[in-house]
């Protein structure tokens, strides 16, 4: 039944990727969804299983690798932390392929991207079932695999074809760090395998290794590079460029890979190796300063965005930032819940987006919407409660897990642990803001859209709002019900050993005590955001444009989001470039080609060409030919003999 | 070696294939000429049948070692695989033939008598104990090739090839028999046992220089039949003017007869002179590897190539020789096998090309054969990757067992000469399949193209394909001929 849940997926992907033909549409959507479905009832099974019952376990399928001392098996290991990573994948997964049989109903190819989306949630389960650090590799780079597939999905359109190259480059980048790390952990530990390498840290707290003549704490180095590793694919800042571009996938896509699971996968993994990163304490403030940072940093991007999935892609940014500085001031725990309820929320607010974009044929300029939601109530609503969520106001899910992250943040005492709690709040107004800004922009106002697009606009099939109110569902009741386990006062009991936290980070405990300022800012500054909001879109419409007009350098630096790209294409994509063609063209073409295969090749027929031309056809040429060889042959002996 | 016994005096057994084919070529000459008809094809089925018994008298009275005629005649395992070796490529030989020389207006019965006739020598030449039998042998051999060559006698290109190889050839057996008296002379012998008993047991300066001078005149000689530099260039020039399948025969059976006398002599008489003869033996090695790749890439006609393609595997057999060693031996003994087998395929193939009844023989006839006459186009691709040197084919094996003993007798810098040079080959190999495969046809050959020649085709195209599943039949004969040279 466990590695059931797993492999359901991967048998589902098989079928539908290689006999989708022979299957068709229906058949593949049928095998795909059954599966998922399948497999999600499985994780609740597992979930209260492991999670609520307490039996932790591994199972161990077969031998991978053993050489020497490296051993690595194909094992899955099922504890509270993946037990609920099951549930948040599988749940998801299953909303999004069910909500793919409409929002895909056009498209040639369809079994293709059913397959796809089952890969993907089997590389996920992989991924967060991993037993040892290449497992969990394993898993990382098949979603990385997958996102890049689905990203390029439709690959008719280069600028697909470029978000899903660029995806994986930055990918890359994050990937290196990562596989270093696990060298380092192989080097400091002799193992890859959790339990070993968790057993063993508190003793490697000291550990130094040298490199470059310089001796660096072993267990920092190692996490660290981990922590690029989650840099990557949770798109930290620095490495975040990749996921705005990756909007140009299916909007299912966005919802399931660039929102609530794969993303989140940098943030599951600081978690799973939390008892590595306790003994790291200079990591985890830099996984801190980067998460606050992040969250700020998209935040500030999403105030000014026009296109609907990107104003969406830099709130998951953003929120992902909240995760990591949780994590970062070691309450795993609110960032893991946080996850889970930003999951639902977050993929409500895509499929909501979708629905959207499906009822504007294909638009995604929120400038050219408006006025249309009395056209489509239901996702409406819907977007409503996926906003509320995201805003943190009471009883929706977002509210419970973010409150706690920033409480946790106070509760550090810490200087990066305030830097992170300040900049979380500046967050949570702009949060706030452009989620409404959004709402506003897209459903209120005067209808923008040609007349054509407006007499189109219609509510989308139950096959697509089913799966949105499910999450709806989620995005409400999420956090008031897993509130008690994840955070409250039944937090160590539900754990139990998935997650280490040591005795004297206390930010969580701290979180408990906060001062009622320090509880009620988040609300008030969310309430503030949608104010602002409605100030700014609904009640002075001109506003925005004046504020931009006044503020324009500011303005320009956010829309063009701080100059990444551009900066990014100068320092590293040019120089590439340069170097690339420098080398291909002198380094290749001139010299290697030149002397090389060109060179070497017209040498070659020069000297055929002159051998052949001593082939006269006279007699006498080849009887003195012999007899001069012959002499020769005696001289050259003569002559080796004098040597 | 032991002083032969008395009783080995006289006996003949030993020579019974030889006898055997002696009258058997008489006979046939006879038939032909008393049928009063022209038509060949009984006589060539004749021909062939007294080859394929005269290769059973070979194993069954090869099966121990034995001299006869006084210590002039020798047989053992060696001398048993090469005649094998001659006896296949000279009834392939005739098997190619028939339907050629039907077609060209060549159907004369010598053709098969005559070549009995040099494989006669050829086995003479292989067994030979004694220079002045191996005299005998190489000039049998040698005349029935020059009639051969000029075989069309109406054609001026036939009759040139047939001419410069008779005087080229006479030259190089003048420079035989000066190096044979020469060593006369200094050693006091012409017998093989007896020069390997004088020349272990050591030498006067004078004496070795004179010995040593006369090796390099007989090797001159014996270059010259095996076609290796500098004594190749008449090899372009006969196999382009001589019938295709004369060509064919020149390509195979001779090489392998010379190639057999080479390695007896060098190793048998002048065995205690290995660190002498390496050295020449290098230098003719490495100017047939040159020679052999770069001269062929210019070339346009197929039977020109061929030329040089051969000169050029004689350098790499070589290789094998100048290690001087058991393994560098047993090296050549497989690489001339498999060489045997490819170009009897190639020749095949080059059979196949015909246009309207006439013989073409550029290169870029071939073009577009794949899509006219893919079994052949897929038959000549084989043998050309196998000459290139490519695995899994035969032909990269015979490099690997030549080559692996030139290491391990310290002769580094010619094994990688040797490979750099097979790897300019490959260009002109794959150039040809290039053009079967990429090129467009111009013009398509004539179907069909006969039952002989699809019979070699696929024999060869077997031979070459399934080394690699079973190399037993090749290796394991080769392996106890290379022995018998040495132990015996």
């Amino acid at each position: 039944m466990y590695a059931a849940a797993v492999f359901l997926p991967l048998l589902a992907a098989t079928i539908a990727g290689l006999f989708g033909r022979q299957i068709g549409d229906r058949g593949a959507q049928l095998v795909t969804c059954s599966a998922i479905c399948v497999s999600a009832l499985l994780s609740v099974i597992i979930f209260v299983e492991v999670a609520l019952g307490g039996e932790a376990r591994q199972i161990e399928l077969f031998e991978w690798i053993r050489s020497g001392t490296f051993e690595a098996s194909w094992a899955l290991r099922f504890d509270t932390l993946s037990a609920v990573m099951l549930i948040v994948v599988t749940f998801v997964s299953a909303a999004v392929h069910i909500y793919s049989i409409g929002y895909m109903h056009h498209d040639p190819h369809v079994p293709r991207f059913m397959a796809y989306l089952s890969l993907f949630t089997f590389s996920m389960l992989m991924l967060v079932t991993a037993d040892n650090l290449l497992q969990l590799f394993f898993g990382w780079e098949g979603v990385g695999l997958c996102s890049y597939l689905l990203i390029g999905f439709w690959f008719d359109r280069p600028s697909a074809n470029a978000a899903a190259i660029k995806a994986f480059i930055v990918n890359r980048v994050g990937d290196f760090g990562f596989a270093l790390g696990i060298l380092s952990v192989y080097f400091i530990f002799d193992s890859i395998v959790f339990d070993t390498i968790f057993a063993a840290a508190p003793q490697h707290a000291g550990t130094v290794m040298s490199f470059l003549d310089l001796d660096l704490p072993a267990l920092e180095i190692a996490c660290f590079l981990l922590f690029i590793g989650a840099m990557g694919k949770s798109a930290q800042l620095g490495l975040h460029t990749w996921l705005p571009d990756a909007m140009e996938g299916p909007t299912p896509v966005s919802a399931l890979i660039h929102a609530a699971t794969m993303v989140t996968a940098g943030v599951f993994m600081v978690a799973r190796l939390s008892p590595l990163f306790e003994y790291a304490p200079g990591t985890l403030g830099f996984v801190a300063f980067i998460g606050a940072t992040t969250a700020f940093f998209a935040a500030t991007v999403g105030l000014v965005q026009n296109d609907i999935k990107r104003v969406i892609a830099y709130s998951t940014c953003s929120q992902l930032g909240y995760m990591f500085f949780a994590a970062g001031v070691s309450a795993y725990p609110a960032a893991i819940f946080h996850l889970m309820t930003h999951a639902f929320f977050k993929a409500l607010l895509f499929l909501g987006a979708g629905s959207v974009i499906h009822a504007m044929s294909d638009e995604q300029d929120m400038q050219k919407m408006g006025g249309i939601w009395r056209m489509i109530p239901v996702t409406y609503v819907l977007m409503w409660i996926g906003s509320l969520a995201l805003a943190g106001i009471p009883i929706f899910a977002g509210y419970y897990s973010k409150d706690m992250i920033l409480e946790s943040a106070w509760g550090a005492h810490t200087g990066i642990g305030d830097y992170a709690f300040w900049m979380g709040i500046a967050a949570a107004v702009m949060t706030a803001f452009y989620s409404w800004r959004l709402i506003f922009m897209t459903f209120h106002g005067q209808p923008r859209a040609s007349e054509i697009v407006m007499a189109h606009v219609h509510e989308s099939p139950p096959v697509m709002i089913g799966p949105l109110v499910f999450l709806a569902i989620g995005a409400v009741f999420a956090g008031l019900v897993g509130y008690e386990a994840f955070v409250g006062d039944g937090m160590h009991r539900f754990w139990g050993d998935s997650i280490l936290i040591l005795p004297e980070h206390r930010a969580m405990e701290a979180a408990h005590h906060a001062p009622a300022w320090v509880k009620l800012l988040p609300l008030v500054m969310g309430v503030t955001g949608i104010a602002l909001a409605w100030l700014f879109y609904m009640a002075a419409p001109g506003l925005p444009g004046r504020l931009a007009g006044s503020l324009k350098p500011l303005y320009l630096f956010l829309l063009n989001k701080w100059y990444f790209d551009e900066l990014y294409d100068r320092i590293f994509v040019r120089p590439a470039f340069a170097l690339g063609r420098g080398l291909w063209k002198g380094g290749d073409g001139a010299i290697i080609d030149g002397l090389g295969p060109d060179g070497l090749a017209a040498t070659t027929r020069r000297i055929a060409v002159q051998t052949s031309r001593l082939q006269s056809g006279y007699v006498y040429h080849y009887a003195f030919a012999m007899l001069i060889g012959v002499v020769m042959l005696i001289s050259w002996y003569l002559y080796r003999q004098g040597m | 070696m032991n002083p032969m016994p008395a009783s080995e005096a006289m006996v003949f057994s030993p020579a019974v294939p030889e006898i055997f084919l002696a009258c058997a070529a008489m006979a046939l000459l006879m038939i032909g000429v008393f049928r009063r008809s022209d038509e060949s094809r009984t006589l060539s089925t004749l021909s062939v049948a007294t080859l394929a018994i005269a290769f059973v008298l070979v194993v069954i009275f090869g099966r121990e070692p034995a001299r006869a005629f006084e210590g002039l005649f020798i047989v053992d395992q060696f001398a048993v695989f090469m005649k094998a070796l001659v006896l296949i490529g000279s009834a392939s030989a005739i098997v190619l033939a028939v339907r050629f020389n039907a077609n060209e207006g060549l159907d004369r019965f010598e053709y098969p008598v005559i070549v009995v006739l040099a494989t006669l020598g050829m086995m003479m030449m292989i067994s030979a104990n004694d220079f002045i039998a191996l005299y005998l042998g190489l000039e049998l051999q040698s005349l029935s090739l020059y009639v051969l060559a000029a075989f069309r006698r109406d054609s001026v290109r036939s009759t040139e090839a047939g001419l410069k190889y008779f005087v080229l050839g006479a030259l190089s057996s003048g420079l035989l028999l000066y190096g044979a008296s020469l060593i006369y002379g200094f050693a006091g012998s012409t017998g093989f046992d007896a020069l390997a008993r004088v020349l272990a047991a050591g030498a006067p300066e004078s004496t070795w220089i004179g010995v040593v001078f006369g090796l390099v005149f007989v090797s001159a000689g014996l270059a010259f039949k095996v076609s290796a530099v500098p004594f190749h260039m008449w090899t372009p020039d006969v196999y382009e003017g001589a019938p295709t399948p004369v060509t064919a025969f020149f390509a195979v059976a001779p090489k392998v007869a010379a190639v057999a006398l080479f390695l007896r002599v060098l190793t048998g008489p002048f065995g205690p002179l290995v660190a002498d003869w390496q050295q020449v033996i290098v230098v003719i090695s490495v100017g047939s590897m040159l020679i052999g790749a770069f001269a062929a890439i210019v070339q346009t006609n197929i039977k020109r190539l061929m030329a040089y393609s051969s000169i050029g595997h004689v350098g790499y057999a070589f290789v094998g020789l100048a290690a001087g060693t058991e393994a560098g031996v047993r090296g050549v003994l497989i690489y001339m096998a498999i060489y045997l087998f490819m170009n009897l395929g190639t020749f095949a193939c080059i059979l196949c090309m015909r246009q309207n009844g006439r013989m073409v023989e550029d290169i870029e006839d071939l073009a577009g054969l794949s899509k006219t006459h893919p079994m052949v186009a897929a038959a000549m691709g084989t043998f050309m990757f196998s000459m290139a040197g490519i695995p899994p084919l035969a032909g990269f094996f015979g490099k690997v067992y030549v080559f692996l003993p030139a290491i391990e007798a310290g002769l580094v810098t010619l094994a990688v000469i040797g490979v750099l040079t097979s790897v300019v080959s490959c260009f002109y190999y794959l150039r040809i399949v290039k053009i079967m495969y990429f090129d467009e046809v111009v013009e398509p050959f004539d179907r069909p193209i006969g039952r002989e020649v699809g019979a070699i085709l696929w024999a060869t195209g077997l031979v070459i394909l399934l080394f690699i599943v079973y190399p037993a039949p090749i290796l394991a004969p080769a392996t106890t001929a290379a022995a018998s040279l040495f132990g015996g």
